[in-house]
């Protein structure tokens, strides 16, 4: 068995389950939002505020936010590992991402419960 | 009639890189023959070029080769498959070349074994043989066949950068056959053996593996039953 501790889940399958789970709802939301823009046409600002002022909407964006902290953090890690070999670099990419993928969640978390 | 063929050259104690050379053959008009006849007849000429073979006919797995991009038997491969083109032979894709066509497959065979390629059973010793019944060795079918020749594990890009760590198509069918095998008693040993971010879950299914197996096996279709075994036990 090969061990590592950079990627996110605690074995092969944990980071399956959690890839797959997170592309899941990651499909959702995506699926929920083309379809809602497409039938909100013309979209207002009105519209779009009132969409995002309920609690499901909050909650369904912060999902979808930890579910792209997540999806990128387990598939950076896998192309990291493919393609770069120098293993300071890799750490140093891999930090960079995994920050980038943090910020983009606490940004989301304060635009969303700011609206 | 005129072949045409570009091979690749590298002789390490010799050439400072590896380069392609083009050699041509007169065969007759309207006539067929595999590519490994056709290196032959090329050794004749230039005996400095090397390759492995042994059985010609498909089924020792020595002389897996890259032609026109796509790894095969030499042996097994009619030079008409390539309608006349230029046909350019490689060796296989991914791994140190040891001398022109040869390559070094230790780290082929190392995954191999890491995935105990025998039957482990430690139940009482029964008098004459352990019993399987025809639906039980059913399962084994399109397992049992591999002839371990690389084509698949070198076609694999996922093998290829990680070539310690993935155990690969031909391992990884290996591993499903004695996992599925009603005779074997070690399935959590060799499922935790297998639960890692690299030896199976490498694997993301393009199926250039099934896309090029002389025999017709499907290594993707394995490595599924392997991945869904594993979630079974974790789930």
């Amino acid at each position: 068995m090969v061990t590592n501790a950079a990627s996110l889940g605690r074995s092969g399958v944990h980071d399956f389950i959690l890839i797959r789970a997170s592309a899941v709802i990651l499909t959702c939301y995506t699926i929920f939002m083309v379809g809602f823009i497409a039938c909100s046409a013309p979209l207002t600002y009105e519209i779009w505020h009132g969409l995002f002022s309920t609690l499901p909407m909050k909650v369904f964006t912060l999902l979808a936010l930890v579910a792209v902290l997540i999806h990128s953090w387990i598939g950076i890690w896998q192309v990291l590992t493919d393609y770069v070999k120098n293993v300071s670099v890799r750490g140093l990419l891999q930090f960079v991402f995994v920050v980038a993928a943090f910020c983009y969640l606490a940004a989301g978390i304060i635009i969303v419960w700011g609206v | 009639m005129k072949l045409e063929f570009a091979v690749y050259r590298y002789n390490p104690d010799v050439d400072a890189k590896p380069y392609m050379k083009d050699y041509s053959l007169e065969v007759e008009e309207g006539t067929d023959m595999m590519v490994l006849d056709a290196l032959m007849k090329l050794k004749e000429l230039d005996t400095s070029l090397s390759f492995r073979r042994s059985c010609r006919e498909g089924v020792c797995g020595s002389d897996g080769v890259n032609m026109n991009g796509k790894n095969g038997l030499a042996c097994i491969t009619p030079v008409s498959t390539f309608k006349g083109k230029k046909i350019e032979i490689r060796p296989l894709p991914g791994m140190p070349v040891v001398r022109d066509l040869i390559v070094d497959l230790t780290q082929f065979y190392t995954q191999y074994e890491k995935i105990k390629p025998f039957l482990i059973n430690d139940e009482k010793t029964p008098a004459r043989e352990h019993l399987q019944s025809p639906e039980e060795r059913a399962h084994l079918d399109g397992l049992y066949e591999c002839i371990m020749c690389a084509c698949c594990s070198t076609a694999c890009p996922s093998f290829w950068w990680n070539p310690d760590k993935f155990i690969g198509p031909s391992g990884l069918l290996h591993a499903y056959r004695f996992l599925i095998d009603s005779r074997d008693t070690a399935t959590e040993e060799r499922l935790s053996g297998l639960d890692d971010a690299y030896s199976v879950f490498r694997c993301h299914g393009i199926m250039n593996c099934v896309d090029v197996c002389p025999k017709g096996l499907n290594p993707t279709k394995a490595i599924g039953h392997i991945k869904s075994m594993l979630l079974k036990r974790a789930v």
